[in-house]
This record gives structure tokens, C-alpha cells and sequence, in this order.
């Protein structure tokens, strides 16, 4: 009776996944074959590498400072833009986001409460408006330099900057770097701590010898989730940076609207691709110099 | 708490809000201006009201969020239950790998592949316009079943696996089962699933500006809009609302986890 019992209950759970599994193949795993497929052919849907090639071929001119102009590969300058953005605000959030998921992380239980909800709150804020808001902050008239001039230091120019762009990136997924963080710390058994001092380390050591290896996981995860939106946002950068500062977001985004969506589907393709190896480097890496190279 | 820690949040936290401070006091503003406050006034508010645009888009959200939370949660709840308790280990491995998929991949993916599908699949059919409600809640139960999905897994697993087994050895069919043990156990992560399907639906602006229809506007699609031209304080009351809406909906999956925790 029991393997007559069993078989059925496996049965019913087939069929209760059996609707999922048919839902996320037709839209999560065909889409993306879709996103290949037209990467790789013409508006006849006949097979060709051009859209690929023009992403890495196609150049234009940009004037310098000086009035000069130089002739630039379009979209690698695009691209090697967002990365280095991106870059900069998940550095910046790290370093701003650690300390916040630390103190959270020690504080009393009621307190860590409200902090986490503090810091989840502006993610329930549109996305869009936030911002807006910003925007209207950093302006040449806004807030801040309103706020600045009546304590006299004078005006500072940041709206259209890379800076702008950084800001809005730091302030969108700061959030998502120190909640990961911040789950990780606050399960951190008390008592590694407490042995680590016995053995003699400072605070400083156990700092670096074991709260910052054990919090790697919640680290990682906050890269992640910071550098993937950030790379390919496409809103940020056309309010905050007046649209001269186009990333790989705005260069997709751009070709749709264009409807050239078998040259928005190659751009998306490659996007996809380097995502792929940069999610594979940063687990390498991790595992091969954080892990393996503090048990020597 | 030590003094640096507490001012160093305290700088933190004050950015944070700062934007949020901005739209809030500004929706009051009877100036147009975004930057200077000349005075209190209600009249943005009053406005808003008489936006049919707005509020058609406000109703078209609230539709597009119920549908895709109720699909979401309904098949979601489904799937979690299997893919717990499945023993085909590929199938059990390609199920998780998928359901990562859609919160891993950039929005701008998500939105772009969907899009190139429907198009695709329109052509065939002969449509001019292959972008419309179904494929919006189409493409917003696809990105709402994988949290629904991952926040009730840990409830079936911390579940007491002798529970179900126990109904059926006093009679329950399997069926019975589920539904008089196992689903009052995980209502909660079903309910706080449903919640984060129901706002991650009213927030999402990147996947739903790709997959779109002429015909049918959501709210964050008409703010995107109004952001092109000059804005009013006419969209940071329509913001103040929806923030105030939301925050209420967070409080409110706070509340039903803590009571599960006291349990």
C-alpha cells in the first residue's frame, strides 16, 4: 500500500508544477531564445552577424573640449561608459552600504526593526519619481544649492555631470547592497567573535580576519544585485545626466523606440553575455581568493 | 549604539529621505515651482482628481496588479509545492535554475524578450499591434511568480513534514490533505508573497514600458510620460499617494510575518 501511496502523491505534485513549467519555458526561456534569434538576423529574418558587428564596427564623431573632434567606436564607448559608472556607485555603495548593514546588524532587535524598514521604505517610492526628485535637488537652481548659497559657500554644478548620474545610481540600489549585507551579519554567531578576541585578535583583526570573510556571501549577492541594475538602467542617466552621458540602457532602449529591434535584440545579447562572464569572474574570484586564500 | 554609528546612520538615513521629504513637502506647494516653497496649498490635490488620464491609468494599474497577483500567487503556490516535493532531482534543479532566472537578469532583458516574442508571435498572426493588456500581465505574472515562488519555499520546508502524513494516515486523501494542513502553514508566506506580487506589479515601469500597448496606460508608463515634458506638483501628489498606499502594504506583510513569528 505504501509504494501505491507514494507514486500518487508524486503524481499530484507533477501536476501541480506542471503549470509553472509550461509558464516559465513559453516566457522565460523562449524570450530569450528570441533575444538571439533576432541579434542574429536581418529585418527579413534571413541570417546575418551584422547587428553584432555593428555594435563593435559602428563609429561616430564627438567633439572634445578643445573643439576637436575624434572619431569614436559608438556603442563600445557606450558600453565601457556604463561599466565604469556602474562600477564606481557599487563601489560607492559598498563602501557606504557595509558600515550601515554593521551597525544594523549590532543593534538592539526593536532598533534593527525599524532600521530595516527605514532602508526598505525609499524602494516603495516609483522609481521614476525618485529620480525626478533628485533631479530636482541637484539642479543649478534646486535644493541643494539653494541649501549651499545660504550657508555661503556658493553654487556647485552637478546636474548633466557623471557625478549626477553616480548619485542616482548609488541613492536607486543602495537598498539592495545593505540588505544582503545586513542578513548575513545579523545571523553571524557571536561566539566566532568572542573566540577570535580570546585568541589575542584586536578589533581591527577581527574585523578583517572574520567578520568581513564569514560576510562575503551577503557581499557578493549585494554586488550583484547592485551592479546588474545599474549597468543597464536606462532612466537615471537621461534625467540626471541631461542625456550626454548615454549608457547601454539608453542605446536599447533608443533602438526600440527607432524599431530597430533586431539591432535593440543584439545589443541586448551581448549586454546579456558580459553579464554572464562578470557573474562567473566575481563567483571565481571569491571563491578561489576570499575563501581559498584565507585558510592558508 | 556609539555616537559615530549613530551619526554616521544619521547622515545615511537623512539622504535617503531627502528626496522623499522633497516630493512630500513640494505636492503642497501653491507655486508651480519644484524648488522654491511659496506657500501651502491643496489645489495639486484637487487637481488630480479632476486628471482623467491619471485616473484611468491609476485604474488600469489596480486591474493589471490584481489579475497578475492572483494568477501569481494561485500557480505560484502550485509550483512552490512541487518543487519541494519532487524527487527527480534535473527536474527539481531546472525549476530552480529557471525561477532565477527572471530575478537575476536585468528588467531591460526581461522587457526586450518579451517584447521580440510578442512581436514575433503577432507577425504571425497578422496583427499590427501585437501589445496589449494579455501580453502586460502575461509579462507581469512572469516576473511576480519567482518572489511568490521563493517566499513560500521556506515555509514548506520548515514546515513539520510528519503534519500531512499524519491527515492521510487518519483518512485524508492527499488532496485533503494540502488543503486542511498544509495551506494554513504557509498562508503566510502565500499572503506576504501576494503583497510583494501586488506592489513589484504597481511599481514596474521597465518590463511594462516594453511590453505596453497603445491602448492601455499604467500609471508609472503616464509618469514616465509626464516626466518628458515639465512636471507639475501635480505628479509628486499622485507620488505621495501611491508612496502612502504602498508603505501601508509593506506595514501591513510586516504585520502578518511578525504574527507568524510569535506563533
Amino acid at each position: 500500500m505504501s509504494t501505491a501511496k507514494r507514486r500518487h502523491p508524486q503524481n499530484a505534485y507533477r501536476a501541480a508544477l506542471a503549470p509553472y513549467s509550461v509558464w516559465s519555458f513559453l516566457f522565460v526561456v523562449v524570450p530569450l531564445a528570441f533575444i538571439a534569434y533576432y541579434a542574429f538576423t536581418d529585418n527579413q529574418f534571413a541570417f546575418t552577424t551584422e547587428n553584432v558587428t555593428r555594435f563593435f564596427t559602428a563609429t561616430s564623431n564627438i567633439v572634445q573640449e578643445d573643439g576637436t573632434s575624434v572619431e569614436v567606436r559608438t556603442y563600445l564607448l557606450i558600453f565601457m561608459r556604463s561599466v565604469k559608472l556602474a562600477v564606481i556607485s557599487t563601489i560607492i555603495c559598498l563602501l557606504m552600504g557595509y558600515p550601515i548593514a554593521y551597525i544594523m546588524a549590532r543593534a538592539k532587535e526593536r532598533t534593527q526593526k525599524t532600521m530595516v524598514t527605514l532602508i526598505m521604505i525609499p524602494m516603495w517610492m516609483n522609481f521614476l519619481i525618485r529620480t525626478y526628485a533628485w533631479m530636482t535637488i541637484l539642479q543649478d537652481t534646486g535644493i541643494l544649492n539653494g541649501f549651499l548659497s545660504a550657508l555661503g559657500i556658493g553654487m556647485v554644478h552637478i546636474i548633466g555631470t557623471e557625478a549626477a548620474v553616480i548619485i542616482g545610481m548609488v541613492y536607486d540600489y543602495f537598498p539592495y547592497m545593505v540588505l544582503p549585507i545586513y542578513s548575513i551579519l545579523a545571523k553571524l554567531d557571536n561566539r566566532l567573535l568572542e573566540a577570535a578576541r580570546d585568541l589575542g585578535c584586536g578589533s581591527l583583526s577581527v574585523l578583517r580576519r572574520v567578520i568581513i570573510p564569514l560576510s562575503m556571501p551577503g557581499v557578493i549577492s549585494g554586488i550583484t544585485m547592485v551592479l546588474i541594475p545599474s549597468i543597464s538602467t536606462f532612466y537615471i542617466s537621461q534625467k540626471l545626466g541631461n542625456g550626454k552621458f548615454f549608457l547601454i540602457g539608453d542605446a536599447i532602449e533608443g533602438q526600440y523606440v527607432a524599431n530597430n529591434l533586431h539591432f535593440a535584440a543584439a545589443i541586448a545579447f551581448i549586454l546579456m553575455l558580459i553579464l554572464l562572464v562578470c557573474m562567473a569572474l566575481v563567483k571565481y574570484v571569491t571563491a578561489r581568493y576570499v575563501y581559498g586564500g584565507d585558510e592558508e | 549604539m556609539k555616537t559615530s554609528a549613530k551619526i554616521y546612520s544619521g547622515i545615511v538615513f537623512a539622504i535617503l529621505f531627502a528626496p522623499i521629504l522633497v516630493l512630500l513637502v513640494f505636492s503642497f506647494n501653491e507655486s508651480k515651482s519644484l524648488s522654491v516653497f511659496s506657500g501651502f496649498s491643496l489645489k495639486w490635490y484637487r487637481e488630480l482628481l479632476n486628471d482623467r488620464n491619471t485616473l484611468e491609468a491609476v485604474r488600469n494599474t489596480l486591474i493589471l496588479a490584481a489579475s497578475a497577483t492572483a494568477i501569481s500567487t494561485v500557480m505560484g503556490t502550485a509550483a512552490a509545492v512541487g518543487i519541494n516535493k519532487i524527487r527527480t532531482k534535473w527536474y527539481k534543479a531546472v525549476m530552480n535554475t529557471v525561477t532565477d532566472i527572471p530575478m537575476t537578469n536585468p528588467d531591460i532583458i526581461t522587457g526586450i524578450s518579451l517584447m521580440l516574442m510578442f512581436v514575433f508571435v503577432g507577425r504571425l498572426f497578422g496583427a499590427s499591434t501585437s501589445l496589449n493588456f494579455v501580453t502586460m500581465l502575461i509579462a507581469h505574472v512572469t516576473f511576480c511568480l519567482p518572489y511568490v515562488i521563493l517566499q513560500i519555499l521556506p515555509k514548506l520546508r520548515q514546515m513539520d513534514k510528519s503534519l500531512p502524513e499524519a491527515a492521510m494516515d487518519l483518512g485524508c486523501t492527499p488532496m485533503g490533505a494540502f488543503f486542511k494542513v498544509e495551506l494554513p502553514e504557509i498562508l503566510p508566506g502565500i499572503i506576504t508573497g501576494a503583497i510583494m506580487a501586488f506592489t513589484l506589479s504597481l511599481d514596474d515601469f521597465v518590463i511594462s514600458y516594453f511590453t505596453s500597448g497603445n491602448g492601455f496606460e499604467t500609471l508609472p508608463i503616464r509618469i514616465y510620460g509626464m516626466t518628458k515634458k515639465t512636471v507639475t506638483p501635480k505628479m509628486y501628489a499622485l507620488a505621495t499617494i501611491i508612496f502612502f498606499v504602498t508603505l501601508g502594504l509593506l506595514l501591513i506583510s510586516n504585520f502578518v510575518d511578525e504574527k507568524d513569528e510569535a506563533k
